[in-house]
């Protein structure tokens, strides 16, 4: 009796528990929090920037090129604009950018690899071999490419980077969707005669939540080094202000070989503060999900330096 | 073998996509680019070179099928039309002085990272929590966080502008005769420093995260602890054992890499004025030269897909698994 009681509960248990345990070891994870307290910050940035310094960032405020001083805490370009509210309001195409165009590579992939994996067989054949050819072609060339045949503008900057981006979400997904699709319960969904749209989508796609939230934030750091790499060649919206186009002009007017580095310095280490802060909390996502990367605590467990 | 013609037919599709997504750009992109660069350099060419250009970009009245198998075979014969931004020298010509730079650059670079990467991967791994472990992922992946042309111009400020210990721009010094000399190979070499360093730098964070996790795993198989038992020393279950089967994924990285290689070094080229492919490429688009800009893709692609296939090759004499399907 109590073997069959506790062959009914463990089903719903297990379902359940990676969920709360998933979000509390997310919580409980210093890498975790740190970069999800970084990221809060340049969110909250962007949205203030209005706010902080009103008016149009670009304008001539200043002598050009002056030291940071209590007045310009950044200095000034060599254009006389400030170097502050260029980068608060930087973050604000930056980070959209670079979360729209996060958003529709995962979504993408999640399409792409959920198809492939629940198809199977000609459709998964087909649409691997488009996704392969995607990740195979050189990144960087296409993208230049691709932006300099496009009329320039965000809206290209976007289509391009998600063009050249969702490849490789959709591979990794794929292959998780592959062996969720293995799985008894999927079988019982097909047999119980569900659609193929409730399958993929309620059935699939929950139990590969911190997957899908890995390839998330890998895409979005991907979109926010990519549109910089893209706009510091001046393939961007040059009209924008965001933290590739401020580092499109500090090479432009000469910063650093005139020694400006406050001008070329604040967006560079905002950019790597984002992408270091999303990827500190996709390390944590795999830890808390994948046990063998956790930190260990007893030296002493199967480890090789006991053999020692 | 089976293995070895299905990767080949894969490689021969994507090539084929490359091409056909090369002729489609011209021909559907709004705005039409091609008319606004033949405004610009109208003065310059003679006006057959104008028939045979607009023939290779798609200014064309021929139906669409006639000017795609045209194009193909124009592409398989070589002929890739003539450059506008350093007319008349045919694309061929232009691309083929400077591949040997980019392989140059990108080449270093890949091998010292992989190298470095994957050994320090492999100690992390092996003495999980020590120095090497806890200390190194953090601040590599924090440097792999800058974005790369970013990294490259601080170098370049600091050990070039500032401290002068190296070259700022180009691959060797103006004025300075090619040659198989040892001034002229100190002088490539003294040039390659920044560069390649700036890329290293990025890189190899990923390949050591990348050996670090699979070493980790390898580590708790069975035949390490056999190995163990036997008394073997550590060193040699370290490289023999664990490492040895740990290095197939860097393997098929290597094979990605060198898409990087060629296409990635794109933004060092154009920070240090390294005249690569990349930084070709860019002028190219920048001076509205698509003939050259077309070539120069066509090029890299190929270059990536042949690394990529050479790197299957080997996978195929590495890992007895796909040999048997």
């Amino acid at each position: 009796m109590t073997t069959t009681l506790l062959k009914q509960t463990t089903p719903t248990q297990a379902v359940r528990k990676p969920n709360r345990s998933f979000i509390h070891g997310l919580i409980s994870n210093k890498k975790a929090l740190t970069g999800m307290a970084v990221m809060v910050i340049f969110i909250a940035l962007a949205l203030l920037a209005p706010v902080l310094f009103p008016g149009d960032p670009s304008r001539i405020t200043a002598m050009a090129s002056l030291e940071p001083s209590t007045e310009h805490w950044l200095g000034t370009t060599a254009k006389g604009q400030d170097v502050l509210a260029l980068t608060v309001h930087g973050s604000r195409s930056s980070l959209f950018v670079g979360l729209t165009v996060g958003l529709a590579s995962t979504f993408i992939g999640i399409l792409v690899g959920l198809a492939s994996a629940y198809f199977g067989k000609f459709i998964d054949e087909a649409l691997s071999l488009v996704t392969n050819v995607f990740l195979l072609l050189p990144g960087l060339p296409l993208l230049v490419i691709l932006a300099a045949f496009l009329p320039p503008g965000l809206g290209t900057v976007i289509l391009v980077l998600v063009v050249t981006g969702w490849a490789g979400s959709a591979r990794v997904l794929r292959s998780q969707a592959l062996s969720i699709r293995s799985k008894d319960f999927v079988a019982a969904a097909v047999v119980s005669g569900e659609r193929a749209g409730r399958i993929m989508f309620r059935e699939i796609l929950p139990n590969m939540a911190s997957i899908v939230m890995g390839t998330l934030l890998a895409c979005v750091i991907y979109g926010i080094g990519a549109q910089a790499g893209l706009e510091f060649l001046g393939l961007g919206d040059v009209s924008t202000v965001s933290w590739g186009n401020n580092l499109f002009w500090a090479g432009n007017e000469g910063a650093l070989l005139t020694g400006s580095w406050w001008v070329f310095v604040p967006s560079g280490v905002c950019i790597a503060l984002v992408a270091f802060a999303l990827a500190l909390i996709n390390y944590a996502v795999d830890e808390v999900t994948n046990p063998r990367l956790r930190k260990i605590k007893t030296p002493k467990d199967t480890e090789t330096s006991a053999a020692k | 073998m089976r293995f070895i013609l299905r990767r080949l037919g894969f490689y021969l599709i994507a090539f084929w996509a490359s091409i056909t997504l090369n002729f489609l750009l011209p021909r559907f992109m709004p705005g039409d680019p091609v008319s606004r660069m033949f405004a610009r350099s109208q003065d310059r060419m003679q006006p057959e070179q104008i028939e045979a250009l607009r023939k290779l970009l798609g200014v064309d009245d021929r139906p669409i099928w006639e000017q795609y198998i045209d194009y193909m075979h124009n592409i398989f014969t070589g002929q890739m039309g003539v450059s506008i931004s350093r007319f008349p020298t045919p694309v061929t010509e232009v691309i083929s002085s400077q591949i040997g730079w980019t392989l140059l650059l990108g080449g270093t670079a890949l091998v010292i990272a992989a190298v470095v990467g994957n050994l320090l991967g492999i100690l992390a791994a092996w003495r999980r929590g020590g120095a090497i472990d806890s200390a190194l992922p953090p601040v590599l992946v924090f440097i792999g966080s800058f974005p790369y042309f970013w990294l490259a111009m601080g170098a370049l400020y600091l050990f070039g502008v500032v401290l002068g210990w190296f070259p700022i721009r180009h691959a060797f010094t103006d004025g300075l005769e090619p040659a198989f000399t040892w001034e002229f190979i100190g002088d490539v070499g003294a040039h390659l420093v920044l560069p390649a360093l700036t890329i290293v730098l990025v890189s190899i964070g990923g390949w050591m995260l990348g050996m670090r996790n699979t070493m980790i795993a390898t580590n708790s198989e069975d035949y390490i602890t056999m190995a163990e038992a036997k008394g073997l020393r550590p060193g040699r279950i370290m490289l023999r054992y664990a490492a040895r089967n740990a290095m197939l994924p860097s393997v098929t990285s290597f094979g990605m890499g060198l898409g990087f290689v060629v296409g990635g070094a794109l933004l060092t080229e154009v920070v240090f004025a390294y005249p690569g492919v990349g930084y070709q490429l860019l002028n190219a688009v920048q001076g509205l030269d698509y003939p050259l800009m077309q070539g120069l893709f066509l090029t890299i692609t190929a270059a990536v897909l042949l690394a990529n296939f050479l790197v299957d090759i080997l996978y195929v004499r590495l890992d007895p698994r796909v040999r048997s399907n």
